[in-house]
C-alpha cells in the first residue's frame, strides 16, 4: 500500500509535466489542425532558458530562492514564448494555405533545427544542476521500513501546474482572447467576419502553448536536476501521445492524458520493468484508440457540409 | 455630415469580379446601397449572391473592380478590419459557433466593434426584444439549437455589432413560414425604427421584394435587372422565373 501511494505521487508529478506540454499540442491542433512536432523541443528550450537564467541570477549574487525561482519562471516563459511566436511566423504561417502536410513537414524540420541549435550552442553533454529545492515530508512510516515521501519539489511541481492551469482555464473561458481562440478553432471564416484577427489569434496560441511548455521545462529541470539537448524528443512524443489519448483538441483531455501517461509509466516501472515503460504507455494508447478512436474526452469529427 | 457624404451610397460595388479557383462566380457586378435602404438581391441557386456578400468581406478577394464603404475603398482591406467598420453579416449556413453558448455567440458579435458595457446591454435587450426565444436559450450551446433558433442567433449576433450595414443571407431558409414572417417583421422594424441599412439575399423573392425598397436580380454572376421592389414584382420575367415558377416547383 505504501509503495503504491509513493508511485501514485511520483506518477502524478511526472503526469503534470506531460500534461503541461500536451496542452500545447492540443491547442495548436485545435486551431490550425497541424501537429506541431517542434513543440517537444520548445519544452527543451524552456528547460535550457530556465537553467541559463538561474545561473545568471546566481552569479549576480541573488540568494533568495523563491525570488530566483519566480524570476526564472517568468524569464523562461517569456523567452520561450518568443521562440514559439517566431517559429510560427517563419516556419508555419507562410505554409498555412499550402497542402495539408506542408506545415507538418516544416515542424519536423524545425524540431531538428532546435535540437541541433541547442547541441551546437550549449554542447552535447547533459547539464546537471545541484538540487535547488530540497527537503520534504514523510507522509507515512511503513511497517517494513518503507516510507512514503513527498518532497518539496514534488509539491512545487504539482502546485505550479495547478496555478498555471487555473490561469490558463480562466484565460480560455473568460477572456476576449480565449473566446477569440475558441472562435477560430470552431470557424475561422466566421471569426474573421466578426472582426477577429485570425493570424494574431493563431500567433497567441503558439505563444501560450510555448509558455506552458516553458513551465514544464523548468519543472523538469528542478525535478530531475538536468537538461540536455535531446530531452525534447521523448518528452514531446509522450506529451503528444497524452494529447491523443485525452482526445486531441480537448484541453482538459490533454491534462487528463498527461496524468494517465505519467501514471502508467510510473506504475509499470514500479511493478514490472523499467525497460518496457514506454512500451506500456504506447500499448495503452493503442488499446484506448481501438475502443475510443477520439480519445478519452475527444468529440467525434463531424463532417461539415 | 456634408451634402456629398449624404449622397454617396453607403456601399458601392463597382465592376467586381471574383472566383473560387478557376470558376468565376462574379463577372463584373455593380450594386449600390443607400443609407436607410433595404435592398434585396434575388436570383437562382448558384447565381453568385452569397459569393457577392462574402466578396464584400474580402473572402474571396475581388479580382477586379472596386468596393467602397462610406466612400472609402475597402477592396483590399483585411476581412477582420472590414468587420470593424461595422458591416455585419448573417452568412449562408448561419455559421453559429456550435460549442459556445448563445450568450457567448452574441458576445462575439459585440466584440466585433468597440462598445461600452451599457451599449452591449442595450444591444442584448434589443436582440431579446426581437427574439425572446434566444433569452430562454441563453446558456445553451449554439450547436444544440433548432434551425430557426440558429437563424435568430445569427441575426442577433450580427445586430450585436451595432452594424451600419446588415447583410442577411437567406434569413428564411429552412424556417417554418410563421418564424420566417417573424424574422421579416423584425428586419422591417429595425429599418423603420433605427434606420438600419440592410442587404438581403433571398430565395423567397416574393417576401424579399415586398420588404425591400429596391432589388437586384442576379443571373450567372451578373446583375441583369434592377428596380424598386414593387417594379420588380410586376416584371413578367421575374414572376415567371422566381415567383410562379418557384411555386410550381
Amino acid at each position: 500500500m505504501d509503495y503504491f501511494a509513493q508511485q501514485l505521487i511520483n506518477g502524478l508529478v511526472l503526469g503534470s509535466i506531460y500534461g503541461l506540454i500536451a496542452i500545447g499540442y492540443t491547442m495548436v491542433y485545435g486551431i490550425v489542425g497541424m501537429i506541431n512536432f517542434a513543440h517537444g523541443d520548445i519544452f527543451m528550450i524552456g528547460g535550457f532558458i530556465a537553467l541559463i537564467s538561474f545561473l545568471v541570477l546566481v552569479s549576480l549574487g541573488l540568494t533568495a530562492i523563491p525570488l530566483i525561482l519566480l524570476i526564472v519562471l517568468l524569464v523562461s516563459m517569456a523567452i520561450t514564448a518568443l521562440y514559439g511566436w517566431t517559429i510560427e511566423r517563419i516556419a508555419y504561417r507562410p505554409l498555412r494555405h499550402s497542402f495539408r502536410l506542408a506545415p507538418m513537414l516544416s515542424a519536423i524540420g524545425m524540431s531538428f533545427v532546435l535540437t541541433n541549435f541547442s547541441q551546437v550552442s550549449q554542447g552535447a553533454r547533459v547539464k546537471p544542476v545541484p538540487p535547488i529545492i530540497t527537503g520534504g515530508y514523510t507522509l507515512h512510516e511503513g511497517a517494513q521500513g518503507f516510507a512514503v515521501q513527498l518532497s518539496n519539489i514534488q509539491i512545487m511541481v504539482v502546485l505550479a501546474t495547478i496555478v498555471v492551469l487555473a490561469l490558463f482555464t480562466w484565460l480560455v473561458s473568460r477572456t476576449r482572447l480565449g473566446r477569440d481562440m475558441r472562435a477560430c478553432e470552431q470557424d475561422q471564416t466566421m471569426a474573421a467576419l466578426l472582426g477577429v484577427d485570425v493570424d494574431r489569434t493563431i500567433s497567441m496560441t503558439f505563444v501560450i502553448g510555448a509558455a506552458l511548455a516553458a513551465v514544464a521545462g523548468m519543472m523538469y529541470l528542478l525535478y530531475y536536476g538536468l537538461v540536455d539537448f535531446f530531452m525534447g524528443f521523448v518528452a514531446g512524443i509522450k506529451a503528444f501521445t497524452a494529447a491523443v489519448l485525452g482526445g486531441i483538441g480537448s484541453l482538459p483531455g490533454a491534462m487528463l492524458g498527461g496524468l494517465a501517461i505519467g501514471l502508467i509509466e510510473t506504475f509499470w516501472s514500479a511493478y514490472f520493468s523499467v525497460e518496457y515503460k514506454d512500451v506500456a504507455a504506447f500499448s495503452i494508447l493503442i488499446v484506448v484508440l481501438i475502443f475510443m478512436p477520439t480519445g478519452l474526452l475527444g468529440r467525434p469529427e463531424v463532417e461539415k457540409v | 455630415m456634408s451634402a456629398a457624404a449624404a449622397t454617396t451610397p453607403l456601399l458601392a460595388v463597382r465592376g467586381v469580379r471574383a472566383a473560387y479557383g478557376k470558376i468565376e462566380a462574379l463577372k463584373g457586378v455593380d450594386i449600390e446601397i443607400n443609407r436607410g435602404e433595404i435592398v434585396a438581391l434575388i436570383g437562382a441557386n448558384g447565381a453568385g449572391k452569397s459569393t457577392l456578400m462574402m466578396t464584400i468581406f474580402g473572402r474571396p478577394r475581388a479580382r477586379a473592380g472596386r468596393i467602397e464603404f462610406d466612400g472609402h475603398d475597402i477592396t483590399g482591406v483585411p476581412t477582420h478590419e472590414i468587420a470593424r467598420l461595422r458591416i455585419a453579416q448573417s452568412p449562408e449556413g448561419r455559421r453559429i459557433f456550435p460549442r459556445m453558448s448563445v450568450a457567448e455567440n452574441l458576445q462575439m458579435g459585440a466584440d466585433a466593434t468597440e462598445c461600452s458595457d451599457a451599449e452591449r446591454e442595450a444591444g442584448l435587450e434589443r436582440v431579446f426584444a426581437l427574439f425572446p426565444r434566444l433569452k430562454e436559450r441563453i446558456a445553451q450551446r449554439g450547436g444544440t439549437l433548432s434551425g430557426g433558433e440558429q437563424q435568430m442567433l445569427a441575426i442577433g449576433r450580427a445586430l450585436m455589432s451595432r452594424p451600419r450595414l446588415l447583410m442577411l443571407d437567406e434569413p428564411s431558409l429552412g424556417l417554418a413560414p410563421l418564424i420566417a414572417r417573424q424574422i421579416f417583421d423584425a428586419i422591417r422594424t429595425l429599418n423603420r425604427q433605427d434606420g438600419l441599412t440592410v442587404l438581403i439575399v433571398e430565395q423567397n423573392a416574393n417576401h424579399a421584394l415586398k420588404l425591400a425598397h429596391r432589388g437586384y436580380v442576379m443571373v450567372n454572376g451578373l446583375i441583369t435587372l434592377a428596380g424598386t421592389g414593387a417594379e420588380l414584382l410586376q416584371r413578367p420575367e421575374i414572376r415567371a422565373a422566381y415567383l410562379e415558377g418557384g411555386r410550381r416547383g
